[in-house]
């Protein structure tokens, strides 16, 4: 597999939310608006690209049979330090994504690639499926935070999109939580209808 | 301060865990495909949710704030909530037989159940005491019972329902989630609670 193979597969082909519907709860809680979608995908990239980096440093040094709680350990430790770097330097952003900055450590996608591909994977490999994942991650996010916040606000990170009649009354649920279940169930339902089934 | 009549009130229908707050989607939408499955794991998630909301306010309460050690939060609690559900299994097999054939194989799912990690993060954040914290955990328990037992429910209806193949499943059911989200949003402003 090429380099090029490694990257896109977490990006596109295996994405994390829309192809294999794993690390639902933020995608659907953090998605009401682009910025707060784009912010929550960055932090699980770092967290994703440092953590598949230690773990395939240390792949040959970690015994089989603890490997998961030191995986956990070392997704934690990153989850910590982008949780004070986001307090420190995004205040905004860090209230607005609340609680679920700190379970970034549960995001069952980043102990999944550790554990399907880090722990196996060269470092560079690990890196690259890193980023990739997270990217593909932060795709799906920024991608839902579009439709939410223009439908729901009337706003694309905070400009008016469709004038001032709209952003006075727009589609207001589209930003609270049935919003969340219905766009990512449209967007499964096209991706569904309209993707080949070999690409997916 | 708000009662604890109140929490419970807030913790179980208006800020419902899983439609209002998304936490707990993966068994929500993995294991709510019969209303049997559905129960257990919502009895499963009730009983761990209740005993790590206690010991992680001990925890934290206890040697992570008089130590000033704050910043391993994110990592004690994760540990402590899996070493714990390890605990719960093997005292269950051992001493409630019948119990641990009820709940077993639902008890290692709930180690990644981020409901669990969320609400002991929750009461941290809203610094409740271990009588609010205990009515907090258990009414969110609750909550995530109700929700997945009826949408277990619904979920059994749509497989008999003539459906689009492209909606078939997955995007089906977020519909329906989302129709109950939005029956659930009516609860909000229930006794002044948002």
């Amino acid at each position: 597999m090429t380099k090029l193979n490694i990257f896109t597969r977490g990006l596109v082909k295996e994405n994390a939310v829309f192809v294999l519907m794993i690390g639902l709860c933020p995608a659907l809680a953090v998605s009401s608006t682009v910025r707060d979608g784009f912010g929550m995908g960055l932090a699980a990239t770092f967290v994703l690209v440092f953590s598949n980096l230690i773990i395939s440093i240390l792949r040959k040094n970690i015994p089989n049979e603890v490997r998961i709680p030191i995986f956990i350990l070392v997704i934690s430790t990153f989850v910590t330090i982008i949780d004070y770097m986001m307090q420190a330097f995004q205040p905004d952003l860090y209230r607005a994504l609340g609680v679920f900055v700190p379970l970034i450590v549960v995001n069952c996608m980043i102990l999944g690639r550790a554990e399907a591909y880090a722990s196996k994977s060269s470092v560079v490999n690990s890196i690259l499926d890193g980023l990739g994942t997270g990217l593909g991650f932060t795709l799906a996010l920024t991608i839902m935070g579009t439709i939410r916040e223009i439908l729901g606000n009337g706003t694309f990170l905070g400009l008016t999109v469709f004038g001032e009649s709209f952003r006075s009354a727009p589609v207001i649920f589209m930003i609270m939580s049935p919003g969340a279940f219905l766009v990512i169930g449209i967007l499964k339902a096209l991706i569904n209808k309209y993707v080949k089934r070999e690409l997916r | 301060m708000k009662s604890p009549a109140l929490i419970f009130l807030a913790a179980f229908l208006v800020n419902n865990i899983v439609l209002m707050r998304f936490l707990g989607l993966c068994p929500f939408f993995g294991v709510s495909s019969t209303i049997e499955t559905a129960t257990g794991m919502g009895m499963a998630v009730i009983f761990v949710m209740t005993i790590a909301a206690w010991i992680t306010w001990i925890v934290f309460n206890v040697v992570l704030l008089p130590l000033n050690l704050v910043f391993l939060r994110t990592a004690v609690f994760i540990l402590t909530i899996a070493s714990l559900v390890q605990l719960v299994e093997m005292f269950l097999k051992k001493s409630y037989r019948a119990l641990y054939n009820a709940l077993g194989i639902y008890l290692p799912l709930i180690t990644t159940n981020c409901a669990i990690l969320g609400v002991t993060f929750l009461n941290i954040d809203n610094k409740f005491s271990l009588l609010n914290g205990t009515v907090f955990a258990i009414g969110t328990g609750l909550g995530f019972t109700l929700v997945i037992i009826t949408f277990a429910a619904i979920r059994e209806r749509l497989d008999l329902a003539p459906i689009n193949p492209s909606l078939r499943g997955y995007p089906i059911s977020f519909i329906a989630a989302s129709l109950m989200a939005l029956a659930f949003l009516g609860f909000s402003g229930l006794f002044g609670l948002t």
